[in-house]
């Protein structure tokens, strides 16, 4: 092989090589944040974007629309989960609040994250969210009930041939990886403990 | 320099040489070769009657992984890459690979990652059991601990295979015989140098799935895991844009052997070589554009259906330029049919109808009625066996002479073709039936519905691997005791490789040869 040949080659490899290395970071790096940044902005997929801020806007009562609950859980989550309401009719416009019941039915301090999805994908944009469980993990104690909030609104630009929404939610169990939600449930728990011990020792010393 | 090779064991384990290295691919995929059958034939035979009646579902399932994960990075991939080391370098009349070191290191690496994952059939848990696509979460979540050694068998197969594709670009760029421009190369190291590309561009993707997994499984990520903000169907996308650039790397060596062999049987130059080159480069290009169509159903928008499905049709225009050449290069020549040229025509003709089926699954409203049948199974099975599997056998009859400098027995040559074609036929053409009638894949047990389609299959598939048998015999009768071949080997062959005695000496084109 001669100088020249040899010159060529170890060009052509290292130029091959930082090939394949950003190959590799647009695979690990680049693919995941921009698969959620499509899903975002397309709202395919039935992801539901994140927080609205609410702006005033007018109620369009000639128009009715069926928002419709689904929850479900998924494999291996025991908790009891389901919408208050499953059927609501609402006008466009219109401020919703609506509750979720979840209970932990085990005897351990349990999180659960709930997933949205939603039908038809292309009501997604017109579906805002001013609050929601899903934004948050949710922690419950042994036996704990809770009602978790959920407040919408639909747009008015709504597309006209979009007469129901189906908004689901999949609870998924993700205890083990968050542990600090665990923590500060369980100081909750201690604290709240403690206020009911302080305040049944004042009531008998009152009754005393 | 001019030297043989070293004596015994050492030769193998430190040699530098392109013909050494290649023949241990050659060898090395045949292995696998056979693996990935006896892994096939135990699907096959569970599969002839209904009901469970050889193996447990779950070993059923880690049969058709392994299968799908051995043919295709063990025998076919390592094949091409054998094939490219031993005839590049005399096809452009340079004396080795441009990088002689990384190459011995590309090819030892490969039988440590199939060992590897060979390894989790005998261990707790089992070999991977999630199809060879490897779908989260089922490969994350719901596998069992053995996936570990799945993922680090991959990452060392990637790895080898980049750093071989490394080595052809570098060689096929710089180390041309002076006069040997680009547009004179013979097809195959047209092929091989777009291929290559391809290897680079998607096998760090592979690497990078795979490694995404790693982290979900063992370090609390959720690239692919809903519960923590990860989303499944990404999984998909990312492994499609690796799998279907994949797929053409599979193929596309393929083309560049056929356009080698037919010239020299039809005694024609091949019809169209500059619309070769441009088709073979479109057809690279546009896998990297197609990829959701694999996942038809998965509930992706229409705009979506519809851009894959018109990008995958697309395809068809430059493939069938290539068959068109083919054709007219057949047409009205001197035609005789010695085996490598047999092997070549059934090429032509079975990947044709390989790529028929593929039209038919493109259409996006068509393919919910095909998605994950045995119609899929049929459609990738005729592109890839007499796709992949018929051309490389094709190659060896081809090439074998100038290797071993011995003819094979080309009685026993045409029996194989026979025996393969009409085994491969009763295999996988009832599968279309079986398919369209709603079989679903990677199930052992089904529907008596599906039943005589089935027992027609299996008896195919084993006599398709007695076949190979018969394959193996030949070679090896070949090296040790075949007719003396001749320099030229085949009448009408033409080339550089064919200008040196058979056997090629150890060393070839140590100065360079004039090319006009």
């Amino acid at each position: 092989m001669t100088m020249q040949e040899k010159q060529n080659n170890t060009k052509t490899v290292a130029k091959l090589a930082v090939f394949g290395v950003c190959m590799f970071v647009f695979a690990i790096w680049v693919m995941p944040p921009l698969y959620t940044l499509f899903c975002e902005v397309t709202g395919i997929n039935g992801k539901t974007k994140g927080k609205y801020e609410a702006v005033a806007a007018e109620v369009d009562t000639s128009r009715t629309v069926s928002v419709k609950f689904v929850a479900s859980n998924n494999e291996g989550m025991p908790w009891e989960f389901a919408p208050e309401t499953f059927t609501m009719k609402v006008h466009p416009g219109e401020a919703i609040t609506t509750n979720f019941i979840a209970k932990n039915l085990t005897e351990n301090i349990m999180v659960g994250q709930a997933v949205p999805s939603m039908v038809p994908n292309n009501a997604t944009d017109y579906f805002h969210k001013t609050e929601c469980f899903c934004f948050n993990r949710q922690a419950l104690a042994p036996g704990e009930e809770a009602k978790l909030g959920l407040q919408f609104i639909v747009d008015q630009e709504l597309p006209r041939a979009i007469h129901t929404i189906i908004l689901s939610y999949s609870l998924f169990d993700v205890t083990e990886i968050s542990p600090d939600d665990v923590e500060s449930k369980k100081q909750q728990i201690q604290t709240s403990q403690l206020e009911q011990q302080n305040h049944s020792s004042l009531l008998t010393a009152h009754t005393n | 320099m001019a030297h043989g090779p070293a004596k015994g064991l050492s030769r193998w384990l430190f040699t530098t040489n392109h013909k050494d290295i290649g023949s241990m691919y050659l060898w090395f995929s045949f292995a696998m070769f056979f693996m990935g059958g006896i892994f096939a034939l135990v699907i096959r035979a569970e599969l002839f009657q209904p009901g469970l009646q050889i193996v447990e579902p779950d070993f059923f399932n880690q049969m058709t992984t392994m299968h799908g994960l051995v043919m295709v990075f063990g025998a076919v991939m390592p094949a091409f890459v054998g094939l490219a080391n031993w005839m590049v370098p005399m096809m452009i009349g340079a004396p080795d690979m441009a990088l002689p070191r990384m190459n011995n290191w590309s090819f030892w690496i490969l039988p440590f990652a199939f060992a590897l994952l060979a390894s989790t059939l005998f261990m707790e848990g089992g070999a991977p059991n999630f199809g060879w696509t490897f779908y989260a979460p089922l490969s994350t979540t719901y596998a069992s601990d053995t996936v570990t050694f799945f993922i680090f068998g991959v990452h060392i197969m990637g790895a080898s295979s980049i750093m071989g594709a490394i080595n052809i670009i570098a060689t096929i760029l710089n180390m041309r015989a002076p006069g040997m421009t680009l547009m004179k190369m013979p097809l195959f190291v047209w092929t091989w140098l777009i291929t290559a590309y391809l290897l680079i561009a998607v096998m760090p993707v592979l690497a990078g799935v795979v490694t995404m997994m790693l982290m979900d499984i063992h370090f609390g990520t959720s690239f692919f895991d809903a519960a923590g903000g990860g989303d499944p169907v990404l999984f998909q996308h990312v492994f499609w844009f690796f799998g279907h650039p994949e797929v053409y790397i599979m193929i596309l060596p393929a083309f560049g052997i056929v356009s080698a062999i037919i010239p020299t049987f039809a005694r024609k130059p091949l019809f169209g070589y500059e619309s070769m080159v441009y088709a073979t480069a479109s057809i690279a290009f546009l896998s990297f554009i197609v990829w959701a169509h694999h996942m038809f159903t998965v509930g992706i928008p229409l705009t979506g259906e519809l851009v894959f499905m018109y990008a995958t049709m697309l395809i068809a225009v430059p493939t069938g330029v290539k068959v068109f050449n083919w054709v007219t290069t057949m047409w009205k020549g001197a035609m005789t049919f010695e085996t490598p040229m047999l092997f070549s025509i059934a090429f032509v003709i079975l990947f044709t109808i390989g790529g028929f089926s593929g039209l038919m699954l493109a259409i996006a409203p068509a393919d919910f009625q095909y998605h994950d049948t045995y119609f899929v199974v049929a459609h990738f099975h005729y592109v890839l066996v007499p796709g992949a599997i018929f051309s490389i056998t094709a190659g060896v009859y081809y090439w074998l002479p100038k290797w071993s400098g011995k003819m094979y027995n080309e009685v026993m040559g045409k029996t194989h073709f026979w025996l393969a074609f009409i085994g491969l036929n009763v295999t996988f053409f009832p599968m279309h039936f079986s398919g369209l009638a709603g079989m679903p894949r990677r199930i052992p047990d089904y529907n008596p519905l599906w039943a005589d389609w089935n027992m027609i299959s299996s008896m195919g598939a084993f006599l398709f691997g007695a076949a190979q048998l018969l394959f193996l015999y030949n070679v090896v009768r070949t090296i040790l005791s075949g007719k003396k071949a001749t320099d030229q080997v085949w009448e009408g062959a033409e080339g550089l490789e064919w200008t040196v005695a058979s056997p090629a000496p150890y060393h070839t084109f140590s100065t360079p040869p004039q090319v006009k």
